[in-house]
């Protein structure tokens, strides 16, 4: 990062660029339990963190990065306690700090920018009253001073009409705008220490590009040190000096950015680096034959408000189509009108040449056999009061006929065609299976049908990376196995590199562009497509920086499409 | 503000249909009755001339919904119709009646809504403590009590073995105001206790809710103090919860108070309700139901329009 | 069953209490004859004979014993308050699944009818409606449990509502399932939880109803023994300063106090085992 600046703009000398910030020794976290022994999750991990720095805190869910981070700041969540070790925050003892010295710290000092900026403003006070609120507290400013900086910084995070959009209520700004005042208000007091909590997660990528970028700005500009917590390592790339892995509460690996993404020195890390790296063999492009799935010409609304305008695709025996799309795209409503959830106002819905009813309570059960579909929340998707023998045995015998010892031995087969020991979970519960092993029982649950096409709506999106890995190369198996057609939905360009033969882009209801996946990775399509594209974080930590001055070039030639969040 | 206007004032004229429906029931109600209200006042034992002569009286003999209406025009003008029992006009006999029950309910409320909102914050405040468990039990133990049963063990012991109340609330129109609240203190003292603990329960589970929001977290990261959490961060967008708990508990104490005045033999709109029920006396009973409805009703919409005019959401649209 | 017992054996002290008054009452309600002295409406001496080794709470009004009608409050008071219960139950729940797994207009049209049925408060409605069709015990299970229907009602569809969205639920309906299938092995048993919790408390909000109207001289009519009533009956000795009037309210007020404590209990469980 940059090396320059070592006052901020008040000209207000700071600590040395170098000195350390914030020490963590043998820090212990731990859960409260009320009829157990208190449950460790942290495991005496050492951080140490220098000013002007950016640490980068990567690890899966239970990694125990967020926690971590939070413990800088002297703060556990609900029923988690800081069990041993100390945090030494420039010299202040933090475990012993009195609740107001904490107090005065947090906000003024140290401060927090959340995962989701809408639940963490206050719904009742506007954005500028709560970013004048710590500086009036801390007496690091006074209110008219404090309102006029607030313009300043919204302007140079970018946030379109600075001068204004502090008077509105935090429903009124979009995601990624509350994302920027966020970190905005974190900077309001010119703290030494921001921690990010993943604050990009919840994001669209062409968003996300935005705010990272708005990010590093300003930490750069302040010299701010930071804490970024994030499950990305491409994300983590872009954005820290230094990199900590974790895992289950202990630290992996740690060392500088560059160094680490050129040459890991665990497995673990280095798994994490290829997570990206999967690609299925062999593509299948559109053939001559009769597609299995004709989506033809089809509109639908909720009410009164129309989704979807004349969206046409097909998908072909054993073809994967990936359609991909932000929130709000209609990638997902396409999906309800395939199924026959949502009938369409227009258009219609052809499976193997035949026209299907357009509403599902209509189509006979051959029907809906044949089109099985995959929900991004395992969790949901499965009732937790039914045994794994009773979720993959209903459709054998609801739609095959099938009882007694035949279902019996179909359903073990099944679970053996998922990597799952039929022995050990036919009796289980969902509640009883890891996130990835659920998925894997939907997707049982979907191949008992024997269908011709499998829909998989953001199948990996709530699972780990790794996890997920697993979850589309076990998809990949079973097509080349069983001769499936995939609908592909996803956010996610990297699952669509992996896994795609053909690709479908949709924008705002519409199809924006569609083609084989090797043409479509690469420019020129729409601009909507190029931006979505090119937005998709790549592990080399220069990858920010090259992209920002493509863009600007761009954008100074008028070229460039504004991300649909500004 | 356009859609707000639109909201409450969809809100009312949903109360009004509300209001029209309920009183539809309560006056279609007595139609339900086997042979009707004439051969009911008469009994079994009348000639067939002197029902028919009766009906005619009644207008029984006109079909239902033009009586309705009538009733429902007598209404707005305050025209109750005449009790059965003693052939006075109703609305003279709900008068006083009405301003009685409705000072016992305000002087329970002017107890019970501090106390309860006041105990509530606390309980959520320091949840989990030792205060919190008791409190939890104690307000438990209230709300499964029947009132008469607070209200006796009040009379007991305030009243029969301490003498410091009555234990009867003798209470005529000329009774001086603070006579008044003297006489009634007992009554109200046994609503405010099986109110308050209702309201105090909610009012923690309100504010727990609000204390677990992200947005809370937020603010203590920011170094907000506990007290300026709790007034600048949790109270604003507690209002509607808590508004809705007091309105909710105040219709309860309108139609708590039957039995409560039935224990004291205070003169107020359920000691009648309950007299007219034995009685038979329906039209009294009908006026009698109507009022209650009616308040109820009020005071449900006046919940549901303040929660409107509280929300930031719709305060202040996109 | 270990493990039942196990959990019982966890449970806090107010749940435990609870628990032992709920059996008590249980028991007293089924050997009601044998532990009764003096049968339900049989006079036995004078009236407000104050209490000895006869008559070990004394007598009431009309010289019956005190004590024996406790018992036998029991079993009517009680019984009757569980029958109109499960009537309210079966009735909200079944409406409360059906409006929530088919949505639409039979939903709104279901919705709407208990928002008007519930703006009249049940106190003044019961009143009403018992005053027309009169106080039997087959009436007053019938038009209590009616009435009650509608809380149950909303509660029952407010958490099938939550169930239905889930994304289990669709797939059934996309598999073809029909609507017994959903209802009864998708949608119930993850909603049976709060489903028992609301019996629990809505058996509380019964039973202080009926006893009310006993109380107002409106519920069970003489000569059945009934809490409510005895405590109206002989509510005059109060003002004496005898308390015996006040045993049959305490009875009504320890079984509610004793359900909610055993409810309060399973809600905690049940809400913590989801974490």
């Amino acid at each position: 990062m940059s090396e320059q600046t070592t006052t901020d703009e008040a000209g207000r000398e700071r600590g040395q660029k170098g000195d350390v910030l914030v020490e963590m020794r043998d820090l212990r976290i731990s859960v409260r339990q009320e009829d157990a022994d208190d449950f460790e999750i942290v495991h005496g991990v050492d951080v140490t963190l220098r000013r002007g720095e950016v640490l980068g805190l990567i690890g899966e869910s239970g990694a125990g990065k967020s926690t971590i981070g939070l413990a800088a700041m002297a703060y556990t969540r609900g029923g988690c306690y800081i069990s041993g070790g100390s945090v030494n925050f420039d010299g202040i003892d933090m475990l012993n700090a009195s609740d107001e010295q904490l107090r005065q710290l947090r906000g003024r000092r140290i401060a927090y920018v959340a995962q989701s900026a809408a639940a963490n403003f206050n719904p009742a006070h506007r954005l500028i009253d709560q970013f004048t609120e710590s500086p009036i507290l801390h007496g690091f400013s006074n209110k008219s001073d404090a309102e006029t900086d607030a313009k300043q910084l919204f302007g140079r995070l970018r946030l379109p009409d600075p001068d204004n959009i502090g008077y509105r209520y935090p429903h009124q700004v979009s995601g990624g705008q509350l994302q920027r005042a966020m970190t905005a208000m974190a900077m309001s007091c010119r703290p030494d220490l921001i921690i990010f909590d993943e604050p990009t997660t919840a994001l669209d990528v062409t968003t996300q590009i935005e705010v990272l970028a708005a990010i590093r700005d300003i930490v750069d500009q302040f010299n701010t040190a930071a804490i970024y917590v994030t499950h990305d390592l491409a994300v983590v790339a872009q954005m820290a000096d230094h990199i900590m892995v974790l895992r289950h509460g202990k630290l992996v690996e740690e060392g500088d950015t560059r160094e680490m993404l050129a040459g890991p020195k665990e497995e673990y890390t280095r798994q994490l680096l290829s997570v990206r790296s999967f690609a299925k063999e062999g593509e299948k492009e559109t053939g001559g034959e009769e597609p299995l799935l004709r989506v033809k010409n089809v509109s639908a609304s909720y009410g009164t408000t129309p989704v979807l305008f004349g969206v046409n695709f097909d998908v072909y025996r054993e073809q994967t189509v990936a359609v991909v799309g932000e929130s709000g795209s209609g990638k997902s409503t396409t999906a309800r009108v395939i199924t026959g959830l949502l009938p369409p106002s227009e258009g219609s819905i052809e499976f193997a040449g035949e026209t299907l009813p357009p509403d599902f309570r209509q189509r006979d059960k051959s029907q809906l056999r044949k089109a099985q579909m995959i929900y991004q929340m395992a969790d949901t998707a499965l009732n937790p009061r039914q045994k794994i023998r009773e979720i993959i045995g209903r459709p054998l015998s609801f739609y095959l006929g099938m009882s007694g010892k035949q279902r019996e031995d179909r359903t073990r087969e099944l679970l053996n065609m998922i990597e799952m020991d039929p022995d050990t979970y036919i009796d289980r519960y969902p509640t009883e299976l890891s996130g990835g092993q659920k998925q894997r029982i939907c997707i049982a649950r979907a191949l008992a049908a024997e269908p011709e096409l499998i829909i998989c709506d953001e199948v990996t999106s709530a699972l780990d990376q790794l996890v997920a890995e697993e979850i589309l190369k076990l998809l990949d198996r079973l097509q080349k196995e069983l001769h499936l057609a995939y609908m592909f939905i996803t956010h996610d360009l990297a699952t669509v590199r992996a896994i795609a033969d053909h690709v479908v882009v949709m924008l705002k209801g519409k199809v924006d562009d569609q083609g084989a996946k090797d043409g479509m990775f690469q420019p020129p399509h729409t601009p909507y497509t190029d931006l979505l594209l090119s937005s998709v974080p790549e592990m080399d930590p220069d990858w920010l920086d090259d992209l920002l001055a493509e863009r600007a070039r761009l954008r100074a030639e008028g070229k460039l499409a504004e991300s649909a969040d500004n | 503000m356009h859609a707000i206007i639109k909201m409450i004032g969809q809100r009312l004229a949903l109360g009004l249909l509300t209001l029209l429906v309920v009183s539809a029931i309560i006056f279609g109600a007595v139609e339900l009755l086997p042979g009707d209200l004439a051969q009911e006042i008469l009994g079994q034992g009348a000639t067939p001339e002197t029902v028919a002569q009766l009906r005619e009286d009644l207008g029984l003999d006109r079909p239902a919904y033009i009586r309705y209406f009538e009733w429902l025009g007598g209404i707005t003008t305050l025209d109750l119709g005449t009790s059965l029992a003693n052939e006075r006009e109703i609305s003279e006999l709900l008068g006083t009646r009405l301003y009685n029950t409705l000072f016992l309910a305000a002087i329970s409320a002017v107890m019970a809504v501090p106390l309860a909102i006041g105990l509530g914050l606390l309980a959520a405040l320091y949840r989990n403590s030792i205060f919190d468990r008791a409190i939890n039990i104690v307000t438990l133990s209230t709300i499964s009590t029947p009132e008469f049963f607070v209200a006796y063990i009040l009379v007991l012991w305030m009243a029969v073995i301490t003498g410091w109340f009555p234990a009867i609330s003798n209470i005529s129109p000329d009774t001086a105001f603070w006579d008044h609240v003297y006489r009634s203190f007992l009554p109200a003292l046994t609503l405010t206790l099986v109110v308050t603990a209702h309201m105090m329960r909610m009012t923690r589970a309100a504010i727990i809710n609000l204390l677990n929001s992200p947005f809370i977290e937020m603010a203590t990261l920011k170094g907000v103090a506990k007290r300026d959490i709790i007034v600048k961060h949790a109270l604003p967008n507690a209002w509607a919860p808590i508004i809705n708990v007091v309105v909710l508990n105040l219709a309860y104490l309108i139609v708590g108070v039957v039995v409560v005045e039935v224990v004291f033999v205070y003169p107020g709109m359920g000691q009648l309700l309950v007299d007219s029920v034995s009685k038979r006396d329906f039209p009294v009973v009908q006026a009698c139901s109507l009022i209650f409805a009616v308040t109820y009703i009020l005071l449900n919409l006046t919940a549901d329009i303040l929660s409107i005019l509280t929300n930031p959401r719709l305060l202040h649209p996109r | 069953m270990n493990e039942t017992w196990k959990l019982l054996k966890s449970a806090p002290p107010t749940a435990m209490f609870g628990m032992i008054v709920i059996l008590l009452y249980i028991l007293v309600a089924i050997f009601a004859d044998v532990i009764a002295p003096f049968g339900e409406r049989e006079i036995v001496g004078a009236q407000y004979e104050p209490a000895t080794e006869e008559w070990l709470l004394g007598t009431d009004n009309l010289g019956r014993d005190m004590w024996s009608r406790i018992v036998y409050g029991a079993r009517n008071t009680v019984g009757i308050a569980i029958l109109t219960t499960i009537l309210a139950f079966v009735v909200g729940c079944f409406f409360g699944l059906l409006a929530a797994t088919l949505g639409g207009w039979v939903d709104q049209l279901l919705g709407r009818i208990v928002d008007v049925l519930m703006a009249i408060p049940t106190l003044i409605f019961g009143l009403l409606i018992l005053t027309i069709v009169g106080t039997s015990v087959f009436n007053l299970i019938l038009v209590i449990g009616f009435l009650y229907s509608t809380s149950v009602f909303r509660l029952a569809r407010a958490v099938a509502m939550n169930v239905v969205v889930l994304d289990f639920v669709e797939v059934a309906k996309l598999r073809g399932e029909g609507l017994l299938y959903i209802i009864g092995k998708e949608v119930l048993p993850n909603i049976l939880p709060p489903l028992v919790a609301e019996f629990g408390l809505r058996f509380c909000f019964v039973f202080l109803f009926i006893a009310a109207l006993s109380f107002l001289g409106l519920g069970l009519q003489p000569p059945t023994a009934d809490w409510g009533s005895m405590v109206r009956d002989n509510a005059v000795l109060i003002t004496f300063g005898e308390s015996t009037p006040l045993i049959p309210a305490a009875a009504i007020a320890l079984l509610t106090v004793a359900v909610n404590f055993v409810v309060d209990w399973f809600l905690h469980l049940t809400s913590g085992l989801k974490d």
